[in-house]
């Protein structure tokens, strides 16, 4: 009979008492600090826990948060979300996604417009759900609109493993896989090029968590080794943050510069091997993805491998899929937002023109994003 | 997007690798396609757009709830500490 309960995972991580222990002891360690330390949290999901729990107001005024770029909604430029609504118009096609892509508005709307003018869009919990809807339609053409980091390629991999091995004529992908590190080093170079106010300079990494269930933390060698930035890999709740942030504060204290694991529970050096082999087997890195408001990052995008060309909806529709760019919102500053330069309170649409029933910009379409977290939770800070 | 919930394994379909999990009383399905390890009824597992991504070490949840544990009981006994101590160097005293 196992000790643990699952009520434990969820309340051991969130029990207010421990957040407050760690909120001491961080206190006493910062004191410590030669001088002030910005964290990236680079995922979304560690956006919306550090807003929703009011992480910032526990912390003392030398440690600093400063958000990043972590949501696949966020980051999917105009031209994809065109891409999808262009394919969903088509007579014999299905397009499904999942949830996350309903309102992320595109040039000519979002794919919940598209779908009141008719078109067959759905939205399903996994990527498996396409298997039933191939069956029950076989005179459509399924497209998998997948979206998502490491933590979700695996998965669209293992739609494609059923799809040939149960030989689906009618299931294609549309793929916008994108890969964590490239963005990171992308975040840490771009500093490089602008003149920075100290303010936005990236100290440590707080680094995603289950993106790094998959990929193992030994994707994020490099940033302790070459660009000097400790890396924490830390877990989802409340608990888990504060723990990291600590982990992260005894590095500068200590003057180690390192690589570690908060969330060991789920995250291995190695990660989950499995999914990386199916990932590989499929996919490919392509050259450049371009990322909503940072542009192209290059081999930060994955690609089926040519073999695989015959499911690509963006190879076999090339003909009605446009690949010019489209400039973004004048007044939406998301990509400063994705790129840890600005905060959403400093943008001017920000809870008037642009809030979460009307979103101009990809950060408040998202619950990941870092302008939703703001506005939702905003009135605590 | 990414925010997985930890699961319990309640059933396991062997013949299609398909898993009965209790996510807070919730009863979902999940596949065990990319699972890259043994699970047996009773593994605690996370769950994210229907897949199991990885089995939940129940030894190191718990090493990190005990950790927590003692954390408390120090700041506690920390607390009480400064409590006595503020106490005796109360001026009032008559």
């Amino acid at each position: 009979m196992s000790q643990l309960k699952l009520k434990d995972l969820y309340d051991g991580f969130r029990d207010p008492e421990t957040i407050k222990a760690f909120k001491k002891i961080i206190e006493e360690d910062a004191k410590k600090l030669e001088k002030p330390i910005n964290i990236m949290e680079v995922c979304g999901g560690h956006t919306h826990t550090i807003m929703k729990y009011g992480i910032p107001q526990l912390l003392p005024s030398n440690i600093n948060f400063i958000h990043g770029p972590g949501c696949p909604v966020c980051i999917m430029p105009k031209e994809r979300i065109d891409h999808a609504y262009i394919l969903s118009m088509q007579e014999d096609v299905i397009l499904v996604t999942l949830g996350d892509m309903i309102k992320v508005p595109g040039s000519n709307g979002s794919l919940q417009d598209a779908r009141s003018k008719g078109a067959d869009v759905r939205f399903v919990y996994s990527p498996m759900d396409c298997i039933k809807i191939a069956n029950e339609n076989p005179n459509k053409k399924v497209i998998f609109f997948a979206i998502g980091f490491e933590t979700t390629t695996p998965m669209t991999a293992a739609l494609l493993d059923v799809v040939i091995k149960q030989d689906i004529k009618n299931i294609y992908f549309h793929i916008n896989h994108v890969t964590v590190p490239e963005v990171m080093k992308e975040l840490i170079d771009s500093r490089d090029e602008h003149v920075d106010s100290y303010n936005h300079q990236i100290d440590a990494f707080l680094g995603p968590s289950h993106v790094s269930v998959i990929s193992g933390s030994k994707i994020y060698e490099e940033f302790p080794r070459d660009y000097n930035k400790p890396v924490v890999v830390a877990g989802f709740e409340p608990v888990d943050v504060m723990q990291s942030i600590l982990m992260i504060i005894k590095q500068f204290i200590e003057n180690r510069c390192e690589l570690e694991i908060e969330y060991k529970r789920l995250v291995s050096y190695e990660g989950n091997i499995k999914a990386q082999e199916l990932i590989n087997k499929y996919f490919k890195k392509s050259s450049l993805f371009k990322w909503r408001g940072l542009g192209n990052i290059k081999d930060s995008g994955l690609k089926l491998r040519d073999e695989y060309l015959t499911y690509d909806a963006e190879h076999i529709y090339k003909d009605i899929l446009p690949i010019g760019e489209i400039e973004d919102h004048k007044l939406c500053i998301c990509g400063d937002i994705l790129r840890g330069m600005a905060t959403p309170p400093e943008c001017t649409i920000f809870g008037t023109a642009c809030k979460p029933s009307t979103p101009i910009g990809s950060c408040m379409v998202s619950s990941e994003g870092a302008c939703a977290a703001y506005y939702k939770y905003g009135n605590l800070l | 997007m990414c925010l997985s919930i930890p699961s319990k394994v309640t059933h396991i379909d062997e013949e299609n690798n398909i898993a009965t999990v209790d996510t807070m009383g919730v009863e979902r399905k999940a596949s065990l396609d990319l699972i890259d390890q043994p699970v047996v009824v009773g593994d605690y597992v996370l769950i994210h757009i229907g897949f199991a991504m990885n089995k939940i070490d129940e030894e190191d949840a718990l090493a990190s709830l005990e950790v927590y544990k003692e954390i408390i009981e120090k700041m506690e006994e920390e607390e009480r500490r400064q409590a006595i101590l503020e106490d005796d160097a109360c001026a009032n005293r008559g």
